[in-house]
C-alpha cells in the first residue's frame, strides 16, 4: 500500500446500514498489497469484523435506539489495520464475555459475535471514549 | 428477506435468496422456519447457495432452527454453502454440529 488511509463514517443506529459498511470494508481490503488469496481473506475478515462490532454497538451498546448514531473509523498503514467503533450506550465489560459452548447439546443461539471479533484480529478492547465508549480492535497485516 | 421454499418427499426446502444473512434480515429467516415447523415439518434444508455473507446472527437463526427441529425429532440440514461462508461454520465449530452438504438434492437424499 502506497498511503495510508484513514476513514470515518457515521451512521444512524440501524442495521440496515450493515451492507453498506461491509462493502466499504471489502473495497478498502483490495488496497491492501498482498496476494489474491491474502487480499480475498483479509476483505471477508474485515467485512465480518465490521459487522459483528457494528451489531454489537447498535443492538446491545446503543440498545438499538435508532435516533442514537455510531462512529467507525478505520486506519490502514502497510503494517497494520485498526478498527475503532464508538457508541454512546452505559458499555460493558469485555472480559466478563466468554466462548461460546461448542457442545451441540449446549447450542446457544447467540454470543458468537465478539468471540468472531476476536478470533480474527491480533488486539481487541473495549474502554470508555468520547462520553461513551469505543471497541477497538487492530490486526497486523502480511 | 427473499426465500422460496419447496416441499420434496416430506421435506422442506429453504432457498434463501439472498447475498447476506446478518443482524439485518436473519429474523425474517427465523420466522419463515418458525413457521414451516408451526406448520407440522419437522425436517427442513436450508439452501444457501446465493449466500455470500453470513454473519453470527445468521448462525443464530440456524442453530435456532436446528434445536427447533431436533425438539421436534426432525433435522434442519444445510446445502451449498459458499467457501467464505463454510470458513465462518468452521470458526465458530458448527460444522461439526450441522449435517452439510454440497447441494440441496445432496441433503434430500439423505433423508
Amino acid at each position: 500500500m502506497k498511503h495510508d488511509i484513514s476513514l470515518d463514517i457515521t451512521i444512524p443506529n440501524q442495521t440496515r446500514y450493515l451492507s453498506m459498511i461491509g462493502r466499504i470494508g471489502e473495497s478498502m481490503a483490495k488496497e491492501i498489497d498482498c496476494t489474491e488469496d491474502d487480499r480475498e481473506s483479509l476483505a471477508y475478515q474485515l467485512t465480518i469484523v465490521l459487522t459483528e462490532a457494528l451489531v454489537n454497538a447498535i443492538k446491545h451498546a446503543n440498545h438499538a435506539d435508532p435516533n442514537k448514531e455510531v462512529h467507525i473509523r478505520i486506519n490502514m498503514n502497510d503494517k497494520e489495520l485498526a478498527i475503532r467503533v464508538y457508541d454512546s450506550g452505559c458499555g460493558f465489560d469485555l472480559n466478563s464475555i466468554s466462548s461460546p459452548c461448542f457442545d451441540a447439546c449446549a447450542l446457544e443461539d447467540t454470543g458468537r459475535g465478539i468471540f468472531i471479533i476476536r478470533s480474527l484480529m491480533d488486539s481487541v478492547e473495549y474502554k470508555r471514549a468520547n462520553g461513551g465508549n469505543v471497541l477497538e480492535m487492530k490486526k497486523q497485516l502480511p | 428477506m427473499n426465500v422460496s421454499t419447496e416441499t420434496n418427499r416430506g421435506v422442506v426446502i429453504v432457498f434463501v435468496k439472498e447475498e447476506r444473512l446478518d443482524a439485518h434480515n436473519s429474523e425474517e429467516l427465523k420466522a419463515e422456519l418458525n413457521r414451516i415447523f408451526e406448520g407440522g415439518s419437522r425436517d427442513v434444508i436450508v439452501d444457501l447457495k446465493q449466500v455470500r455473507f453470513i454473519d453470527s446472527s445468521g448462525l443464530g437463526v440456524l442453530v435456532s432452527g436446528f434445536k427447533n427441529a431436533s425438539t421436534r425429532q426432525g433435522a434442519l440440514k444445510l446445502s451449498a454453502l459458499q467457501t467464505q461462508v463454510k470458513s465462518m461454520f468452521e470458526l465458530t465449530r458448527l460444522h461439526r454440529v450441522f449435517d452439510i452438504f454440497s447441494s440441496a438434492d445432496d441433503a434430500l437424499d439423505s433423508f
